[in-house]
């Protein structure tokens, strides 16, 4: 029902490259410039992403001409709010290859995940639907495993849950080159959860999805995906990975903040119980008891989030149409030329894989004699954002005895010349502190 | 070009070559103080004199930038052989500057090399970098067996309640270590 105006594909169409000059059109954050007139170089996509204007449009539109509640009242505005909120959720799941039902919107990954982690703890103390929530009820001796290079958002959860029902944490550790080992830990009949990043939001580094989903199968353990840096960059079909649960943050693929999705499989959703309650997820209310509302309106209390989703369905029309196989060709190209770069700069030392294979464009580093503050600092001072600290992966971080990285991480709007500013800035800060060379 | 605004001189000068840098014995208070943004971490020693009315040391270890490492090396140089009171006021005028974004004019005869820091008020990012050994110093100072009995029976300058979490938190625990290490008990 929005109109979504088409975004500037390359010349040969989708999966043919892109024509990043004519996308850049499409950004006008991009066009401004910082700190004394320096062309801002933003390389920090991997924190957040900036918006195309037809994301913008899109919930403009939507907020001018048809904002109400959604899935309540029965005047015009309130079924065509409904009607752009139900198809937006339709349109990403299209995108991530699930069902429509399977898609539950929450305000982040974050949520999502604490959703699952919160849906097992009110399992795991039997205020749950019905004898099929049942298993997802944890116990003191169950296991939830996760690995090391996990952002604190697929951790921390993990670790509540733990502490809420007994069950012991355990991970996979990192090999030297930022790569989950999968040599470090054995999953047993205990284990009930495996959750782990499809991307490394540090190292890049793309997980062997398919051996842990065969390990956690094996031993009849549930899969939850942390997916935030993998759909915003390249192809991804939940169903084809076969994994049980995934999350992603919409403020990470060209979309609004505020809305995110958790995926899970259809029958799972079904028999799991709810997280927040209260109005819309409910089935039936008396005083005395309460039925639920089949997912994903179970998962969904209150009145939710609406332009942002409309404005996230604008974002995956967006992606769509660039065609995710061309995106993925392009920010290849531009961790190529980064890491090229760095490669070249003495004093760099790589936390993450030196070469493009099984690899996504999160690029993080150390500089020898330079703290990432200061060089991020340096940068800013030539317009180029990065993010420094330890990109909320501080275990990760302590594997490597290290306290902080620098990272710069890409979006399909990046060109290779900015990319390749990288190492120039790496100099420049050597260079300031006398370090190097 | 803004760069050299921030990283003045004097403060490249303190971060090659920090002043009163290592940790050492004796001590009456010690704490840990982290920048959860960063993962930068300070630990901190204060000793008094028998009155505990003057600063005798300020030893440290630090791990972190050079914002960090400049600014509690001279914080080593501005406390150390003041009294505690005075220290106080000194901290407190640091501390306006820092958080002032760039609108408070140091005065240089308060705060010494520390009006180099004036240009990274103007920072909000790096204004935690600044400010995290001072912080530590104070609630160092708060926890020496003087200012615990002190405090006690009055709110005074260096009661805990002073210590600022919003400018830099304390890592979750380290409260319990920093009890234990009022003891002076070996370093976890």
């Amino acid at each position: 029902m929005t109109a979504v105006s088409a975004p500037r594909v390359g010349a040969g169409g989708p999966g043919s490259g892109v024509d990043v000059a004519r996308i850049r059109e499409d950004f006008p954050i991009l066009a401004r410039t910082v700190r004394e007139d320096r062309p801002l170089v933003y390389l920090d996509s991997g924190a957040t992403s900036q918006r195309p204007r037809q994301v913008l449009d899109a919930e403009r539109e939507f907020l001018e001409n048809h904002n109400a509640a959604v899935h309540r009242g029965a005047h015009q505005l309130a079924e065509e709010a409904t009607d752009a909120y139900e198809s937006a959720r339709e349109r990403i799941a299209a995108f991530v290859g699930a069902m429509t039902h399977e898609v539950v919107f929450v305000k982040n990954a974050t949520e999502g995940i604490n959703l699952v982690a919160y849906a097992f703890g009110n399992a795991s103390v039997r205020t749950g639907l019905t004898e099929e929530s049942e298993r997802f009820a944890l116990s003191p001796g169950d296991e939830i495993v996760v690995t090391e290079l996990e952002h604190h958002a697929n951790l921390v959860p993990w670790q509540e849950l733990c502490r809420r029902t007994g069950a012991t944490l355990r991970w996979y550790s990192v090999t030297d080159d930022g790569r989950i080992d999968l040599d470090s830990l054995e999953l047993t009949d205990r284990t009930k959860v495996v959750a782990f990043t499809h991307q490394s939001n540090v190292t890049g580094a793309v997980a062997p999805v398919d051996e842990l989903v065969r390990r956690a199968q094996a031993v009849g353990a549930l899969t939850v995906l942390d997916a935030c840096q993998s759909v915003p960059h390249m192809p991804v079909d939940l169903h084809a990975l076969g994994v049980d649960y995934a999350v992603f943050s919409g403020h990470k693929m060209l979309g609004p903040s505020g809305v995110g999705v958790l995926w899970g499989r259809s029958e799972l959703l079904q028999a799991m119980p709810p997280f927040l309650t209260g109005g819309s997820m409910i089935e039936t209310v008396r005083m005395e008891a309460t039925t639920y509302a089949p997912p994903p309106q179970r998962f969904e209390a209150g009145v939710p989030m609406t332009s942002q989703a409309v404005g996230l369905g604008a974002a995956v029309d967006y992606l769509r149409l660039i065609g995710m196989d061309a995106v993925a060709a392009h920010e290849a190209e531009l961790t190529r030329v980064a890491l090229d770069g760095l490669r070249d700069v003495p004093g760099v030392r790589l936390v993450g894989p030196d070469n493009t294979t099984e690899r996504g464009g999160a690029v993080s580093f150390v500089v020898d004699g330079v703290h990432a503050h200061d060089l991020g600092q340096v940068l800013d001072d030539r317009g180029i954002a990065i993010r420094v600290g330890h990109h909320c992966a501080w275990p990760l971080h302590r594997r490597y005895g290290i306290v902080a990285t620098a990272r710069a991480s890409f979006a399909v709007y990046n060109t290779v010349d900015e990319a390749a500013q990288l190492a120039d800035g790496i100099r420049a800060a050597q260079d300031f502190f006398g370090v190097g060379r | 070009m803004q760069l050299q605004q921030m990283y003045q001189e004097i403060i490249l000068d303190h971060y090659r070559q920090p002043h009163g840098s290592g940790l050492r014995e004796p001590y009456d208070a010690e704490t840990h103080h982290v920048n959860p943004t960063c993962g930068d971490e300070v630990t901190l020693r204060v000793k008094l004199d028998d009155a505990a009315e003057t600063v005798v040391d300020v030893s440290y270890d630090t791990l972190g930038c050079s914002i960090s490492q400049a600014s509690v090396s001279v914080l080593n140089d501005l406390v150390v052989g003041r009294s505690v009171a005075d220290s106080m006021r000194i901290l407190d005028a640091f501390q306006e500057m820092a958080q002032s974004r760039g609108k408070v004019e140091p005065d240089e005869d308060v705060l010494g090399d520390g009006v180099a820091f004036a240009g990274v008020a103007k920072y909000p990012a790096r204004v935690k970098c600044a400010l995290l050994g001072w912080m530590a110093f104070k609630d160092a100072v708060s926890r020496t067996p003087a200012a615990v009995s002190t405090a006690a029976v009055s709110t005074d300058a260096v009661s805990t309640d002073a210590v600022s979490t919003d400018a830099v938190s304390t890592e979750p625990g380290s409260a319990d270590r920093a009890e234990k290490q009022d003891q002076k008990g070996p370093v976890g």
